[in-house]
C-alpha cells in the first residue's frame, strides 16, 4: 500500500493528576507535562512497523490543535513518520469534528489505511474512528491487539468482552488500536535531530471547509466527588451483612 | 549540535522541542529499563555482566550511547547543555546501572594517531569501557601531590605506585591514568609534572583489585589499582609529556557538571515520593501536610532543586559558548550536592521511621547522596575554587 495516515492528540500526560480549573471552564494545562495521547502512540508504532516491513511507503501523523501540538508531531516524526500535518484551531474539537477533519484530509491525501487510537485519554469518548469510518463509507477494526496485512485485506484481532474476535476488512479502512498491540520504540538520537527537517504542514481548520459540529456544548467541569473510605470485611457473610446493613440488598 | 541555540541574545528557559524529547526518552529509558533493577541491585550488591551488557546494548540500539562524544568519531555529539539536560534524568536511577548508559571520558578525544582507533573508537562504539584514575592513598584533594610516578626507559616508560577509590574499574577494559613524572621548580617550590597514560587491564606489572565496601552506591564499585614496574610504549601517553594536568582540567570539568546534574535529577525523583505521601500519610486526623513543619520541607525542597537546576544548567551552558566557568561549575557541584544531602536527608523525615527501612528506596537515596559531597572535588575544594576566584584578582 501507499500511504498511511495516524492522529496523534495532544493530551495531559498519564502521569499527571488531572484538576479541574477553579473556574471550572476546563482541565488544568498551564505548566503540566503534555504528551502524545498512548494509544495514538501505539497506533504511530504500529504504521512504522507496517512500513518497515516493506508494506506502506508513507507514514503521516496529523495533529488537529493549537500551536503546541507541533511538539506531538515532531516526536512523531522523531519516532520515524515522514511527514505531519497540523489542523489549526483554538476550538475544543469534539468527535464528530474530528471525523469531519480526518475525512477531509482522506480526500486530500487518499490513504490506503487510518490508523487511530482506540480512544484519547482526556475525553475518553472512543468514537472518532468509528464516525470517520462511517463519514468515509470505509470499513472499521476497533480495539484492535494485533495486525495482519496480505494485499488488499486487513486482518484484525479485536479485543472485546467476551474475548478474541478476528475480522477482516477490505482497505482503505479505519482501524483503532488498544494498549495491547504493540510497545512503542524509543526515539532515537539521531532521529531527534532528523526530525527538525521533515515537512510539517500547517492548515487552519477553518480552510477545510468543513462544519464545526455543534452537537456538545461543554458547560462545566467538575472534579469527580471525593470516594467514600472502603471498609473490609472477613468473608462473603460479612458482605452480604454489610451491604444488607447498607440497605442496598 | 545547538539544540539550544535559536541564535538571539534574549534569555529562553524553555526546552526546543530537540531538548525535550532527548528529556523525555531518557526518563521513559531510565523508568522502564533501570528503575525495575533497582531492588535486586540494592540487595546483591552486583549487576550482572548480562545485565549490564543489555542495558549497553538498548543504549546503543536508540543511539544514545556515547552522547557526548563528538559525531565525527560516532558520538551522539550532543553541546554540554544538552548532555547536561540527559544526565539529569539519568541521575533518578542507581548509578550501579546508569554506567552501562555509555559516556566514555570526554579526555579520549585527546587519542592521536592509532590511539584512535584503539581506544577511542571502541569505547564510543561501546566495545571497550574505561575508567579515570587520579586520587591516591595519600594523594585526594592534593592530586598533585601524588606518589605514583612513571620513569622514561629508552622509549618506555615504567610505573609504579598505587591509585585507590577508581570507579567501575572493575568492569574497564583500560583505564586512563595520571602518574608524576618529574618534578619543576616554580615560584611558589617544586611542582611535580603530570602526564597522562593509557593502560589496558591485562597488562604485566599492572593489577586491578577490589576496592572498598562504600556507604553509597551499591553496586557500583570502585578498585585499587597497583603498579609494579609495569612497562608502557610510549605510543600509551595520552597527549604530550607532563602536560597530563592541562589535559586533566580541560576535560575533566565536565564531570563536575555531571554530579551536579545527577544530584539534581536525584533529588526531584526524591521529591515526587515525598510530596503524595504528605498528602497520603495521616496523623491526628489529618494529613501530615497540614502541618507547616511538614509543608514548609516541602517548600524548601522544590526552591533548592529548581536553584540547583539553573545554576547547573547556565554552567553547561557557559561551557558551550567558551565563557569563563570555573567558578560557575564549581558553584553548581557545591550547591547541588549540598542541596541533595539536604533534600535526601528531610525527605527521609517526611517518611519517619519507615523511611529508614529498606522496604522503601528513601535510606537508599540518602546513603548515596553522601558521596556526591565528596568525590570530583570535595565541598571544601569547591568553596576554595569559588573563593580564590573571587579573591584572587585583588590580590596582588
Ligand atoms: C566512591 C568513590 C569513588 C571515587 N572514584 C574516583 C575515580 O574514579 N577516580 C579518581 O581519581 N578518584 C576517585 N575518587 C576519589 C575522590 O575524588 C577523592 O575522594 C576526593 O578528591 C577527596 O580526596 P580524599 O578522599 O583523599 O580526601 P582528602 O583530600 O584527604 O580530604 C580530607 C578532608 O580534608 C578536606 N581538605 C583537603 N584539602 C583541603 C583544603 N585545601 N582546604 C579545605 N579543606 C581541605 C577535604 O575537603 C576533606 O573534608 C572516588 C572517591 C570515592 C569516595
Amino acid at each position: 500500500m501507499d500511504k498511511i495516515l495516524v492522529g496523534l492528540k495532544r493530551v495531559v500526560d498519564y502521569n499527571v493528576r488531572v484538576r479541574v480549573k477553579s473556574d471550572g471552564s476546563g482541565v488544568e494545562t498551564d505548566g503540566v507535562k503534555m504528551s502524545i495521547n498512548p494509544f495514538d502512540e501505539i497506533a504511530l508504532e504500529e504504521a512504522l512497523r507496517i512500513k518497515e516491513r516493506g508494506d506502506a511507503n508513507e507514514v503521516i501523523v496529523v495533529s488537529i490543535g493549537n500551536n503546541d501540538a507541533q511538539q506531538q508531531l515532531r516526536t512523531g516524526l522523531a519516532m520515524g513518520a515522514d511527514r505531519a500535518i497540523l489542523v489549526e484551531t483554538a476550538n475544543h474539537v469534539d468527535s464528530l469534528t474530528g471525523a469531519r477533519v480526518f475525512k477531509a484530509l482522506i480526500d486530500r491525501e487518499n490513504p490506503d489505511l487510518v490508523i487511530l487510537g482506540k480512544q484519547a485519554i482526556d475525553d475518553d469518548n472512543s468514537q472518532t474512528g468509528q464516525m470517520l469510518a462511517a463519514l468515509w463509507n470505509r470499513p472499521q477494526a476497533t480495539f484492535a491487539s494485533n495486525l495482519s496485512i496480505v494485499g488488499q485485506k486487513a486482518t484484525v484481532t479485536r479485543e472485546v468482552d467476551v474475548g478474541l474476535e478476528i475480522v477482516e476488512v477490505d482497505l482503505p479502512a479505519v482501524i483503532t488500536v488498544d494498549l495491547r498491540m504493540n510497545e512503542p520504540r524509543y526515539v532515537k538520537l539521531p532521529d531527534i535531530m532528523k526530525a527538525k527537517k521533515k515537512p510539517l504542514d500547517q492548515v487552519l481548520l477553518g480552510d477545510l471547509n468543513i462544519e464545526e459540529a455543534t452537537g456538545i456544548k461543554q458547560v462545566v467541569f467538575e472534579p469527580p466527588s471525593e470516594r467514600q473510605k472502603g471498609a473490609m470485611v472477613d468473608d462473603v457473610a460479612g458482605l452480604v451483612a454489610a451491604l444488607k446493613d447498607k440497605g442496598l440488598i | 549540535m545547538l539544540a539550544s541555540d535559536n541564535g538571539q541574545s534574549t534569555m529562553n528557559f524553555a526546552l526546543s522541542d530537540e531538548q525535550q524529547m532527548i528529556v523525555d526518552t531518557v526518563r521513559s529509558f531510565v523508568e522502564n529499563e533501570l528503575y525495575p533493577h533497582e531492588a535486586e541491585v540494592e540487595r546483591t550488591g552486583k549487576v550482572s555482566p548480562e545485565l549490564g551488557q543489555s542495558i549497553a546494548a538498548k543504549c546503543k540500539e536508540i543511539g544514545f550511547f556515547a552522547a557526548n562524544m563528538p559525531e565525527e568519531f560516532g558520538g551522539g555529539g550532543l553541546n554540554h547543555l544538552d548532555f547536561t539536560l540527559l544526565e539529569r534524568e539519568l541521575g533518578r536511577a542507581s548509578m550501579a546501572l546508569s554506567v552501562y548508559f555509555g559516556r566514555p571520558s570526554g579526555i579520549l578525544v585527546a587519542c592521536e594517531g592509532e590511539q584512535r582507533e584503539r581506544y577511542l573508537l571502541p569505547a564510543i562504539a561501546g566495545e571497550k569501557f574505561d575508567a579515570l584514575a587520579m586520587s591516591e592513598p595519600d594523594a585526594g584533594s592534593d592530586v598533585r601531590g601524588m606518589k605514583c610516578n612513571a620513569r622514561e626507559d629508552g622509549s618506555d616508560w615504567v610505573v609504579n605506585g598505587s591509585k585507590h577509590f577508581i570507579s567501575h574499574a572493575d568492569i574497564a577494559d583500560f583505564v586512563i591514568v595520571f602518574v608524576a613524572t618529574g618534578e619543576e621548580e616554580t615560584s611558589r617550590g617544586p611542582k611535580k609534572k603530570i602526564s597522562c597514560f593509557l593502560v589496558d587491564r591485562g597488562t604485566p606489572g599492572f593489577e586491578i583489585r577490589t576496592g572498598y565496601e562504600s556507604v553509597s552506591h551499591r553496586g557500583y564499585h570502585n578498585s585499587i589499582l597497583n603498579f609494579d614496574n609495569c612497562r608502557l610504549p610510549g605510543t600509551q601517553m595520552l597527549g604530550e609529556p607532563h602536560r597530563g594536568f592541562e589535559l586533566a582540567n580541560r576535560w575533566l570539568r565536565a564531570t563536575r557538571l555531571t554530579v551536579a546534574t545527577m544530584s539534581v535529577g536525584r533529588a526531584r525523583r526524591v521529591l515526587d515520593l515525598a510530596v503524595p505521601y504528605c498528602v497520603e500519610r495521616k496523623q491526628f486526623g489529618q494529613s501530615i501536610g497540614k502541618f507547616q513543619g511538614i509543608s514548609f520541607k516541602l517548600a524548601d525542597m522544590i526552591t533548592e532543586i529548581d536553584a540547583a537546576d539553573w545554576l547547573t544548567l547556565s554552567a553547561a551552558w557557559r561551557v558551550d559558548r567558551d565563557l569563563p566557568c570555573n567558578r560557575e561549575i564549581a558553584s553548581a557541584k557545591l550547591y547541588a550536592t549540598e542541596m541533595l544531602a539536604r533534600v535526601t536527608d528531610e525527605a527521609l523525615q517526611i517518611f519517619g521511621g519507615m523511611g529508614l527501612m529498606s522496604d522503601l528506596p528513601l535510606e537508599r537515596f540518602w546513603r548515596d547522596a553522601r558521596v556526591e559531597r565528596i568525590w570530583d572535588g570535595t565541598s571544601e575544594i569547591q568553596r576554595h575554587i569559588i573563593s580564590r576566584e573571587l579573591l584572587r584578582p585583588l590580590e596582588s
